[in-house]
């Protein structure tokens, strides 16, 4: 069962704010889709590869060819605060 | 001037019965009126479809059309990129967002000389199977206003079915496109992964997402996909083979073709009319030749729960850049940036936003990731095999898109009943094989009911023709929601 | 070095170093991958991370990582991907970075490094790709700063990290690895090594452990090294600062320190109360790389010889001592130049001579682009030496010319001529000069017949003076003694 702490964990690692009706809302939620989830623990899947990719291609690559870049002021037209030629961010403070 | 066909429109401006600028504007007026009360909208592009239908306009008068969407007026998802036109996914966070670029698949359509009349609702980053999820308003079914249209793409059916576009686009991670196809009774059709390019599709799920069309009949579905598909060297998953001329591979028949009817998608607690209408359908297609044949895809059961862990995994990654910092929307007056980005994510998204990023992210996170997501990519790859022993049988599988027709606005509230609508689509996508819904009956209560044909992979020509064989051989499209 | 040396303590020390390939264009995206330009005017929706953009690898970044593992002996996976790594910070516009994981491109490898005139080899864990983060520039300090500003131009840039293992026993090794590993990269032509700008860059895993311990201690990683010598400090202030805690009985904790070169200290980033948790999983934008044998081969056929070969084949080929070999094996133009001029002058060590004494008094060794331009072809060096050589100038007036050369990118023998530098080496308008000479300074002469040597020195100095420095000074020699011992 996930526990409360497992959320305000998983809600820090995700960047959410969740208040405490919210928070254990999730819990609840949560719980019931991974208790539905973990049916997959009695399939067998020793020697199972994994799929990552539905099509089976590879070495997929471009050649180093530089190509013209974006106008500067396309690439900061979505900018929520911005200070002249650069993105502007509140005080970074360490987690 | 609406309710055509495309291929029928196309004819019609070929005869110069009628111009591009004359059924945009039909479209448009239909959309100003009625669209109010379906929400299939959420931008309308009036003065660019004008100017585009314009110069559609010209091309057909001087004889040289680009082909055979040229003039069509169509309607894209909100998940779709648009230059300088907002593209929000349904979300307040990106509520502003405006693309300094198109996606390939937009561009491509432009270059065929559609004309967008504009972006449609959807579910939230395409999270959801009712349209409910949108952060703006619901989409209402054009055959019961008071139910759902499926999702997420549920602006785009409702916009076909309801005539608010002659055809649309919508993306299909785990059903989005097929599930509403069938609710609204259009025909939607799910690529095989990697046949249209994603680059602009804003990702959900990327190992699952594909852009595909929801059309009026099947040949539209083959126009519109034909226009779309192909190789794409800004997406490193699309696939560089040849594009099929899909609308010329329509006819001949079901003849010979082996039909699998895997026994798993016929299951207790169904919608008895579903599974009545399908089986129905399956005689018609033995009756038009083809030989069917019992399967067996026993992973079926699991597809579900494979999904809803590898799909939230890809979108808490895929989401994670929706921070507040770059664009989209920003909460003021935190006093540092985790605050800022906190308080943003949990004002810009919705519950079930939330609810997949949280579980994704656990699923991912040191002491699950094994459990969890490592799980699931094998059952993945067992879900894969499925399918693949199933195509050494036969040529395509038939069974229901859905397990019910369309619910009432507000009937599932709780999540994982929402997430169970989609246990017939689910498994196709986890395998990247193409499929298609077509209407196959209506229930007592005068809703559409969906057929799906599964096909290998890069065989969407063989569903076509099959779905087209079936339609043909039914009256089905004859009927038509009201309105107004 | 009294922190490591004399103690009962075993240092521990492992490098981690990140270097920017010499790619034209990003790792994911068509934007050019070069250095310095007005903020944010150097990117696009891809490497932005604009909703709905596509990574795309950048087949060139791959072959120069191949090109590194080879010649660091590297294994080279046949199977390779990449992978996403999560952790939130604004200098990431995605929010996560596309990295490698589980399948990187190349594992276990070796770097041979010099240290205390004996050499180590040094084992290298792992070799992988990903992509650079855009740069952060705060108002004030970082702790003090009220807002951040974010600069994405380098955000995508391709960055090749390759991980040591604990094999380095000191901080001057530590310093002597990087240096060996600079110098490989510069001359690979994978990247300009250039610490300065951030081109490489270092971080170091250090522990300590009792002499004889075969547990390896608590680590403690230092980040923000990016010079030789701050490598060297950093360590050191830091295996004392390890040593002492441990002496004193108190426990090293394991976190992150930076390293601050203007206070000379190492200190504690904020403590991990939260653990990063990277989330890795495979990278489904991208599909997985198998690194064909045909392609790893035509790359090992175009490998350079390195540094280290190269040095000693200097000593053994040329007959140079090891100290010009260290010195013309900086970087691969100037070895190149080097050789070069020795095909046009075949005396190896006239021309290390010169090239060391005048080529680089002017140019740095180790700037490529430098030695590769410089004014003074190694041909044009060839034919400076090849005057001296013949008797056409003198040395000293060779010293002149090449500065003339360096300035005008005239050739020697142009110069020579423009300029009447030719040596007078006609007997005859010599003999007449040493006579003047003589006759003016029978002094000189006289101080010669009482035995004093220097005397004649000083005469030469005369004739020398008196053709401007232009005279064979052999002749004059011979003239001058023939003339005194007839007197």
């Amino acid at each position: 069962m996930i526990s409360r702490d497992d959320v305000v964990q998983v809600a820090r690692l995700a960047r959410l704010e969740l208040s405490e009706a919210e928070l254990e809302r999730m819990r609840r939620q949560l719980d019931g889709i991974l208790a539905y989830i973990d049916q997959l623990k009695a399939l067998d899947v020793a020697g199972v590869e994994p799929t990552s990719h539905a099509v089976p291609l590879t070495n997929v690559m471009r050649e180093d060819e530089a190509a013209p870049c974006w106008p500067q002021e396309e690439m900061l037209a979505n900018a929520p605060d911005r200070a002249g030629e650069l993105f502007r961010v509140p005080r970074i403070i360490e987690d | 001037m609406t309710g055509l066909t495309i291929h029928e429109l196309g004819a019609a401006y070929r005869r110069g019965e009628t111009t591009p600028t004359q059924v945009v504007a039909a479209y448009l007026a239909r959309i100003e009126r009625l669209d109010a009360r379906v929400g299939a909208y959420l931008t309308v592009t009036r003065e660019a479809a004008l100017r585009a239908a314009a110069a559609a306009d010209a091309r057909h008068r001087a004889g040289t059309p680009l082909g055979p969407l040229d003039g069509v007026p169509l309607a894209v998802k909100d998940v779709l990129c648009t230059r300088g036109v907002r593209t929000t996914c349904g979300s307040k966070i990106l509520e502003r967002f405006v693309p300094p670029y198109d996606a390939t698949a937009v561009e491509r359509l432009a270059a065929a000389g559609a004309v967008l009349l504009g972006k449609t609702n959807m579910d939230e980053f395409a999270m959801g199977s009712s349209t409910e999820h949108s952060a703006f308003r619901p989409t209402k079914n054009p055959w019961d206003l008071a139910r759902v249209p499926g999702g997420s793409s549920g602006g785009s059916a409702a916009a076909v079915a309801g005539d608010l576009a002659a055809g649309a686009f919508g993306t299909d991670t785990g059903g989005s496109v097929r599930q509403p196809a069938a609710f609204c009774g259009v025909v939607g059709l799910k690529p095989t992964y990697g046949r249209v390019s994603r680059y602009g599709l804003v990702a959900f799920a990327s190992s699952l997402d594909q852009i595909g069309p929801l059309g009026q009949d099947v040949r539209d579905a083959a126009l519109l996909l034909g226009a779309v598909a192909g190789h794409d060297p800004r997406d490193a998953t699309s696939v560089d083979a040849p594009v099929p001329d899909y609308a010329a591979a329509l006819d001949g028949g079901v003849r010979g073709l082996r039909v699998g009817v895997p026994r798993e998608y016929f299951i207790e607690g169904m919608d008895p009319e579903v599974g009545r209408a399908v089986r129905e359908a399956v005689e018609t297609l033995r009756g038009l030749g083809a030989t069917v044949e019992d399967v067996s895809l026993p992973t079926t059961d699991y597809g579900i729960a494979v999904y809803y862990v590898i799909a939230p995994a890809e979108a808490s990654s895929n989401l994670a850049r929706y921070d507040g910092v770059k664009y989209g929307l920003r909460v003021g007056g935190a006093k540092d940036l985790i605050e800022m980005s906190s308080r943003t994510r949990a004002a810009g998204f919705g519950a079930e936003v939330k609810r997949r990023i949280m579980l994704g992210t656990y699923a991912l996170s040191a002491g699950y990731h094994d459990a969890y997501y490592g799980r699931a990519q094998k059952v993945r790859t067992l879900v894969r095999r499925d399918f693949a022993r199933a195509f050494e049988r036969v040529d395509l599988l038939v069974g229901p898109t859905t397990p019910n027709v369309a619910f009432r606005l507000g009937e599932k509230e709780d999540p994982l009943a929402m997430y169970l609508n989609d246990v017939f689509t689910v498994p196709t996508s986890l395998a990247g094989l193409p499929a298609v819904s077509v209407r196959c009956g209506f229930s007592a209560a005068g809703l559409p009911i969906g057929l799906q044909l599964i096909g290998r992979a890069f065989d969407e020509p063989t569903i076509l023709r099959a779905a087209h064989a079936y339609e043909r051989a039914t009256s089905w499209l004859a009927r038509r929601p009201s309105l107004a | 070095m009294s922190a490591t040396v004399g103690t009962g303590w075993e240092v521990v020390i492992g490098l981690e170093v990140h270097a920017q390939l010499l790619t034209r264009s990003k790792m994911f995206c068509g934007c050019p991958a070069a250095f310095g330009a007005a903020p944010n005017s150097r990117t696009c929706p891809v490497c932005q991370g604009m909703p709905g953009v596509l990574p795309v690898v950048n087949r060139r970044a791959i072959e120069l990582a191949i090109r590194t593992a080879l010649a660091f002996d590297c294994r080279v996976n046949e199977a390779c991907r990449f992978a996403r790594k999560h952790y939130y910070y604004p200098d990431m516009p995605k929010n996560f970075q596309i990295s490698q994981y589980e399948e990187p491109l190349a594992e276990e490898g070796v770097l041979e490094i010099d240290a205390e005139g004996a050499s180590r080899p040094i084992g290298i864990q792992r070799l992988h790709l990903e992509e650079d983060v855009g740069k952060l520039v705060h108002e004030g300090t970082l702790e003090t700063a009220r807002a951040s500003l974010v600069d994405y131009n380098r955000s995508g840039v391709p960055l090749m990290e390759t991980v040591s293992k604990p094999d380095l026993r000191s901080p001057e090794e530590a310093a002597a690895y990087l240096k060996s590993f600079r110098a490989v990269l510069v001359y690979l032509g994978v990247c300009d090594g250039n610490m300065e700008e951030g081109s490489l860059r270092c971080d170091a895993n250090v522990s300590l452990r009792p002499r004889g311990a075969t547990e390896l201690g608590t680590k403690v990683e230092i980040k923000n090294l990016n010079s030789f010598r701050n490598v060297q400090h950093a360590l050191e202030f830091e295996v004392t600062r390890q040593r002492r805690a441990l002496e004193a009985g108190e426990r090293v904790a394991q976190e992150t320190r930076l390293w601050d070169a203007d206070r000379a200290l190492t200190r504690s980033m904020r403590s991990k109360e939260f653990a990063h948790d990277y989330r890795y999983f495979p990278e489904p934008d991208l599909v997985p790389l198998t690194i064909a044998r045909a392609w790893v081969e035509e790359i090992r056929a175009g490998l350079p010889e390195l540094p280290r070969r190269r040095r000693q084949r200097f000593v053994a080929q040329h007959g140079l001592p090891p100290y010009d070999a260290e010195v013309l094996t900086q970087s691969r133009a100037l070895a190149d130049y080097f050789e070069a001029a020795v095909r046009e002058f075949p005396q190896p060590k006239t021309v290390s001579n010169w090239v060391m004494s005048e080529l680089l008094r002017v140019l740095p060794a180790d700037d490529e682009r430098a030695i590769q331009g410089a004014p003074i072809t190694p041909a044009r060096l060839g034919g400076l030496l090849a005057l001296i050589e013949d008797g056409t100038i003198s040395g000293k007036i060779a010293k002149d010319v090449f500065e003339k050369m360096f300035r005008t990118g005239d050739d020697a023998r142009a110069i020579v001529a423009r300029e009447g530098l030719t040596q007078v080496a006609d007997e005859g308008a010599l003999a007449a000069i040493v006579d003047q000479v003589m006759a003016r300074n029978p002094k000189a002469i006289e101080d010669y017949k009482k035995g004093k040597t220097a005397a004649a020195k000083a005469l030469v100095g005369q004739v020398m003076k008196a053709t401007g420095g232009k005279a064979n000074p052999g002749i004059v020699n011979r003239l001058l003694e023939e003339k005194l011992s007839k007197t």
